[in-house]
């Protein structure tokens, strides 16, 4: 039994009596941090999952799209097209707090601003679909970096709903529980005390009464 | 704020421009380069593998990288390792062949481990 352990003192019990009023604050407020954070995590993961089959499905066209381009052009020639870059991404990254998990928020900066001007090549010697599969693949890009956002939240915000979830659970299942017990266990020991003290004391009063004038 | 690369000195935020990785097959990352993505070919597990160790190490201006999902499975251990650290973000793309499932299935451990059991269904 969990009550043994503690001393029956009105100081502990008093002691006891604090810790489990603080319990149960934590424990409501933990509550609600797990609620709330369970709901914005729900709106995440809806996200993530539209987000992540658009991805699929534009990578998906954009490789074909290549895929075609290089069975048109020989492999030389592609790689010679797409050698060196015209276009180049910088990324920003805020940090906003989400009931007290950090997420990252990027934002991006391209170096050409005009969407004609991506192609690293000239159009001469480089097939249509090679273009195709480019313009595909800008366009995939935006919500790509979407979906790095969004997932990267909400692996977060999973690991932190695990934690949360596991402290409300500790302090639902084991540490109020417990506090309970040991208070009851010392409020019955205190009580026991009283009891036994009180009964002493009337033995004590008989028989000093018995004593004084030999009073039966 | 230990953990966010650029953020690690003085007061407020310093925020450095940061860059993103693409890890695939050759093919797969030329159109990425394009685009202008940083792009880091990888013919084989091993080879992704010390690609991505290059990627993330201490001080790495990497924030987000993204792997092709035939190399990503094996290299899962790995890209656990960073699931709960802000950054980087790793993140499966589909390859060449398609997809294979792999980002639903990362969405649904995530779910699993918040709710405790997969409520997407299916």
């Amino acid at each position: 039994m969990a009550g043994t352990a503690v001393t029956p003192t009105r100081m502990v019990l008093n002691h006891l009596k604090g810790r489990l009023k603080t319990a149960r604050r934590g424990h409501k407020l933990l509550k609600d941090k797990r609620d709330e954070l369970m709901r914005q995590f729900l709106d995440v993961v809806k996200e993530n999952k539209v987000l992540r089959e658009r991805v699929e499905d534009g990578l998906t066209a954009a490789f074909s799209s290549l895929q075609v381009a290089s069975s048109i052009m020989s492999p030389e020639m592609l790689e010679q097209a797409l050698l060196y870059p015209r276009q180049s991404v910088e990324l920003d990254m805020k940090v906003k707090n989400v009931m007290s998990v950090k997420v990252p928020q990027y934002s991006f900066q391209t170096k050409n601003n005009d969407p004609s001007e991506i192609y690293p090549y000239g159009f001469a010697q480089t097939s249509g679909e090679l273009d195709d599969a480019l313009d595909r693949m800008a366009k995939v890009f935006e919500d790509m970096l979407k979906l790095a956002e969004v997932e990267k939240s909400m692996q977060l915000m999973a690991q932190e709903i695990e934690k949360t979830r596991r402290r409300v659970n500790a302090l639902e299942y084991v540490m109020i529980p417990e506090l309970s017990e040991n208070i009851k266990y010392i409020t019955m020991k205190l009580a026991e005390n009283e009891n036994s003290t009180k009964v002493r004391l009337m033995k004590v009063k008989e028989m000093v009464l018995q004593d004084a004038h030999n009073y039966k | 704020m230990p953990g966010y690369p650029g953020m690690s000195y003085g007061k407020g935020c310093v925020i450095c421009m940061l860059k993103i990785a693409v890890i695939g097959g050759k093919d797969t990352v030329i159109g990425f380069k394009a685009v202008g993505l940083e792009a880091c070919p990888a013919s084989s597990v091993a080879e992704a593998r010390q690609v991505l160790h290059e990627l993330t190490r201490e001080g790495s201006e990497y924030a987000i990288i993204y792997i092709e999902e035939k190399l990503a499975k094996d290299l899962q251990p790995e890209i656990d390792r960073f699931k709960d650290s802000p950054s980087p973000a790793i993140i499966m793309i589909p390859g060449r062949n398609g997809s294979l499932g792999l980002g639903l299935n990362a969405l649904k451990s995530a779910v699993e481990r918040a709710v405790g059991t997969n409520i997407l269904g299916d």
